[in-house]
């Protein structure tokens, strides 16, 4: 028998391999084809902002942990590092850099630390780092630069909306979509990537890779992005069929925008979605409808952040009020 | 697709390392612990005095009350000591220490029954036989038998379930008796559905021992009342509640026993001592124990007399490994930590497992990160972190209106936490405080 | 401009009128009648909210104490003898007199007199830990050393001696509210009176093994030998499973059984050092006098 004295503990005693740092460098892994994506959009500037992010988020929280709490300093968790990726993924990869890390500051002691750290935030905290600076800096953050034909031929890049912001504008002029259309890129093109956007949300396919991974590796499970997508496809599904002039389709709205990007990596946040199937079901038809009464009626050309920072809110109501079923409330009627 | 229970559980490596080894027997140890409390209920008292002469399967230690249980010599030979002696729940307990007469014959004398089919007994008989001779669930409860199948009048039973899930990693005894003892059990079976006037009977087999669940569909053959049904491979499926969900789509109500929906639930474990009770008239003084370990080096699943200790069987496959940090009586899902190597095997001792260094630590705990795992993978639809949270603030009127008092302690929430929270823990010491607060009784 | 003033004045002015009337309605609607001495009882409470009273809080105290016909079972043991006379006077109603009882512990497993065989994995906690198994050594009558006596104090009358890995126990802070009794799931924490200055001697002890098993666990065991049974005058110490026991209101601290003790498991406090025989007290007891070190009259024993 070895020197140290034999281990009394509770059972079980065998424990899965599955940790919380794995879980998170899961997601960090499955958002890289989706970096890779607007590296090629968006050249050097997508490397920068990312990076800014990433190593500002993991500095405020050491700074925070070490000498404003004084409690143990957990930064290798990998939850700083995915704050950082998916607030970057947010922001226009052409935005200023003090403006990243004052969203950093926001995101990481705002958000998380003040709330008492990992898995206290009630608010996914990147999101609330991209609403904070999208309202205090909204000519900045609504700056896009556009997608790659324009970057080859100027050197600086040219600045335009994205697919959501010119319907936004058009309709408010008076124009129909009929007009629209030409002025919008192709369906193909949003769902490759090539198209104006924040850093992280142009390339439907690099995302929904990314988020197929995550749904392998179990990391999320399916029923959010699904009915949260769905849910919008429907939404927007009724007024286009009202009036296709007025309303764009829905296809049109599930590629633009952040609705894969949210819906997949914002939506799906473990800390802040909800804990039971029921719940998520819930949680992700209010993302849903929120997100489009946001585009269609509000006066922000997108509304993913919102709904999902609004519905955040909901999360310890939805657990309160959508528990699972316990074992045996029911008895069924079956015996004999 | 196979059957199984529809709500959470995990399926953890499975380890059945024994699971091609035949069930060894042992020479009788030198001395055996025989603890006066193995079954759940009120311990058994002592009627042997120091020095006495005991028989093997004379009763040492006659039932306490009710819900209690008779207790056999394991072996011939005289009673040194009456004494408290550390056991498997990490306390000191009553136990006779007996030493082995190594002159007696009947010690050494290899018990080869053979199998009788014909049941001769009344159901009256029957029923006391399983009394007399101690028998108790052998599946890790250790219920006193006799009080599981004292039916009131009132419950209607169609059905008998033979759990023959084993869905602790690592545990092969039952796999091997299953393989090994399967006309016995036929019989056992058939004793009790005689005895109860029961006219359905399920073998309920996990898929991943195959071969047992061939051998009895090919001995049930020509019998239409018994059926074997094979299961999906999840743990906890060896609970009873989960059991009968899975055979018969029937969920026991909350607080209820399988009775409630006319169910009896035994081990296959059990059956086979039922059987040997009541056509050998043999008392319950042994088991099939698997040892069994990563380390081990020569894992074996062994017949032992109640009361030997733990280090004897160790020695058996080849002594302790040299990284040894933590040895376990039962599997490593609900198994307890033993304090010493004298413990002895009791009633309720399915397996013995020595995990080494680098399993054995447990990794330190962070912050819940809400991901819900332990609601996904809870059997009874509880919220782990919930109760949890509860016990940890002490508020454990919320814990029980949470329904804290149903879980069954599968310990499935703490196996998947990726913070490595000490979920069952706390959930068990809510238990532990609440069954001693008023207000539990009342609702009850 | 100034009509605009004049209305917000007007309007305001009749809004808090109108609040005035509705909030003096309700008041008188919902008038609840209570005791005003129960207010006053409580401000003589002390305040605590320890329950140590078996009441939740002082208030509820107070309400008991005021609604009962007889009190005298009624007791605060933070406030002791002089509160519950002024309540009595108060009142008029009898009080018991009690004795200032103050916490000691009877444990003193440290680490070096008793040896950890095993290692608890778990949550720091006592009564987790005291579901699992017995305790880290092998004994299984004794301190666990995870501090929920010291959790449960209100009045930070104790704390974990990290090197000796046992609750200490501050006398002149304690109120014998009788928290660390509860919390303790060993039931080592006994409520002893607290003589004059603190004079004390108590069986530091809890094994119920015999002698030999019991001293093989723990060095400054109580092994049942009975000779403190033998050597007390005023039969004041009983012999009960291997365990001796010194009922308090019959000892008159003459300090005989210390001696005759042959593995130090009695514990005196406070005594000044005797002088024919040398009793390993050293000089730090008297400094901090009022802390009970269990240990310290055994560690160079």
């Amino acid at each position: 028998m070895s020197k140290k004295p034999i281990i009394i503990s509770a059972s079980p005693h065998i424990h899965s391999d599955r940790t919380s740092k794995k879980l998170m460098y899961d997601v960090v892994i499955a958002l890289i084809p989706a970096f890779l994506v607007s590296i090629y959009v968006f050249g050097i500037g997508a490397i920068i902002v990312t990076a800014v992010a990433v190593i500002s988020c993991l500095i405020f929280e050491y700074l925070i942990q070490k000498y404003l709490l004084k409690a143990e300093v957990t930064i290798s968790d990998g939850s700083a590092l995915l704050t950082g990726i998916l607030l970057a993924f947010n922001l226009p990869s052409n935005l200023p850099i003090w403006m990243i890390i004052v969203g950093s500051l926001v995101a990481i002691a705002v958000a998380k630390m003040s709330f008492g750290g990992l898995g206290f935030n009630i608010f996914n905290p990147a999101l609330v780092g991209r609403v904070f600076l999208l309202i205090s800096f909204p000519v900045q953050m609504t700056m896009w630069p556009t997608a790659i034909e324009n970057q080859a031929k100027i050197a600086d890049a040219v600045t335009g909306a994205t697919p959501l912001g010119i319907i936004k504008e058009g309709l408010q002029f008076g124009e129909t979509m009929t007009d629209l259309s030409s002025k919008i890129p192709s369906n193909l093109d949003m769902f490759i990537g090539l198209t104006g956007g924040s850093l992280g949300e142009i390339s439907i396919i690099a995302l929904l890779i990314g988020g197929l991974f995550l749904i392998y590796r179990k990391v999320i499970s399916w029923h959010i992005p699904v009915t949260m997508l769905f849910t919008m496809a429907v939404f927007t599904g009724i007024f286009w069929m009202i009036d296709p002039e007025q309303y764009a389709n829905p296809l049109f709205h599930l590629l633009s925008g952040g609705a894969i990007l949210g819906a997949f990596f914002m939506a799906t946040d473990l800390v802040t979605s909800p804990m039971t199937r029921k719940g998520m079901v819930i949680f992700a038809i209010g993302i849903g409808l929120i997100t489009v009464v946001i585009r269609l009626f509000g006066a922000y050309p997108e509304g993913v952040s919102f709904a999902i920072i609004i519905m955040n809110a909901f999360v310890p109501l939805i657990n309160k009020y959508f528990k699972p079923r316990r074992f045996g409330s029911k008895i069924k009627s079956k015996i004999i | 697709m196979l059957k199984t229970f529809p709500k959470g559980g995990i399926h953890p490596h499975e380890n059945k390392i024994t699971s091609s080894k035949a069930i060894k027997r042992l020479a009788p140890p030198k001395v055996v612990y025989v603890p006066i409390s193995q079954h759940i209920g009120i311990p058994s008292k002592i009627i042997v005095e120091r020095k006495e002469k005991v028989k093997i399967g004379q009763v040492i230690a006659k039932s306490g009350g009710y819900i209690s249980s008779n207790i056999h010599s394991p072996v011939a030979g005289t009673v040194t000591k009456l004494d408290k002696f550390f056991d498997s729940s990490g306390y000191k307990k009553q136990c006779i220490v007996i030493r082995t007469d190594a002159k007696d014959k009947s010690n050494f004398e290899e018990i080869d029954l053979p199998l009788l089919t014909e049941i001769k007994l009344s159901e009256k008989d029957i029923l006391q036989h399983i009394t007399d001779y101690g028998i108790v669930g052998l599946g890790g409860a250790t219920f006193p038998s006799h009080v599981k199948l004292n039916i009131q009048k009132d419950k209607n039973i169609d059905c008998l379930i033979i759990n023959g899930v084993e869905c602790e990693p690592y545990l092969t005894a039952d796999h091997r008796l299953m393989l090994e003892k399967a006309e016995e059990i036929i019989v056992g079976i058939q004793i009790l559905m005689f005895a109860l006037h029961i006219e359905k009977a399920i073998i309920g087999i996990e898929n991943n021992k195959k071969n047992a669940i061939e051998n009895f569909k090919e001995l049930t053959k020509n019998n239409h009342k018994i059926k074997v049904a094979a299961l999906k491979i999840k743990y906890p499926q060896g609970s009873e509640k989960q059991l009968v969900r899975a055979l018969l789509k029937r969920e026991v109500p909350k607080n209820g026993l399988p009775l409630d929906v006319g169910v009896i639930v035994h081990n296959v474990g059990t059956i086979f001592a039922i059987y040997e009770a009541v056509q050998h008239n043999k008392s319950l003084t042994e088991r099939a124990v698997t040892v069994t370990g990563k380390k081990i080096k020569d894992p074996s699943n062994f017949w032992v007399k109640i009361g030997t200790p733990v280090i004897d069987l160790i020695n058996e496959v080849g002594g302790l490994p040299e990284d040894t940090r933590k040895i376990l009586n039962g599997g490593p899902m609900m198994g307890k930590a033993i304090k010493n190597t004298n413990v002895p095997i009791t009633k309720g001792t399915s397996g013995i497992l020595v995990i080494s260094e680098e399993e054995a630590e447990r990794k330190k705990s962070s912050n819940c990160i809400r991901c819900g795992e332990c609601v996904f993978v809870c059997p009874m639809g509880l919220e782990p972190h919930l109760l949890m949270n509860l016990t940890e603030k002490r508020m454990f009127e919320n814990a029980f209106n949470e329904d804290i008092m149903t879980c069954i302690e599968c310990g499935s929430c703490s196996y998947v936490c990726p913070s490595h929270r000490p979920l069952l823990d706390y959930i068990r010491f809510g238990k532990s405080i609440i069954k001693t607060l008023e207000f539990a009784k009342d609702k009850k | 401009m100034t009509v605009s003033i004049i209305y917000s004045v007007l309007l305001l002015t009749s809004l808090g009128i109108i609040a005035a009337i509705i909030l003096y309605l309700v008041s008188k609607k919902f008038y609840v009648y209570e005791d005003p001495l129960i207010t006053e009882v409580e401000e003589i409470l002390p305040a605590a909210n320890c329950a140590g009273c078996g009441s939740p809080g002082c208030r509820s105290f107070a309400e008991k104490l005021v609604g009962t016909e007889d009190i005298s079972d009624l007791f605060c043991p933070v406030g002791g003898n002089d509160v519950m006379k002024s309540i009595a006077n108060l009142l008029g109603k009898e009080v018991a007199e009690k004795d200032p009882t103050v916490a000691v512990l009877l444990c003193q497993g440290s680490c070096d007199m008793r040896p950890k065989t095993t290692q608890f994995q778990g949550p720091d906690s006592c009564a987790i830990s005291a579901l699992v198994f017995s305790g880290e050594t092998d004994c299984q009558y004794g301190c666990l050393g995870k501090g929920d006596c010291v959790e449960s104090c209100l009045f930070d009358a104790m704390y974990m001696d990290k090197e000796t890995g046992l609750p200490v126990i501050i006398t002149d802070s304690c109120t014998s509210c009788g928290a660390c009794v509860e919390a303790c799931p060993k039931n080592i924490i006994e409520m002893r009176p607290k003589n004059k200055r603190d004079l004390k001697i108590y069986v530091g002890c809890m094994n119920e093994d015999k002698g030999g098993i019991a001293k093989k666990a723990c060095a400054v065991a109580c092994i049942g030998c009975s000779k403190c049974f033998d050597v007390c005058p005023k039969d004041a110490i009983t012999m009960e499973n291997n365990l001796a026991y010194i009922d308090p209101y019959l000892c008159t601290l003459c300090r005989k059984c210390v001696d005759v003790c042959p593995t130090h498991s009695i514990i005196e406090t406070n005594f000044p050092p005797k002088k024919k025989k040398t009793l390993p007290i050293p000089s730090k007891e008297k400094k901090i006098k009022v802390i009970v070190e269990p240990l310290n009259s055994n560690n160079d024993a």
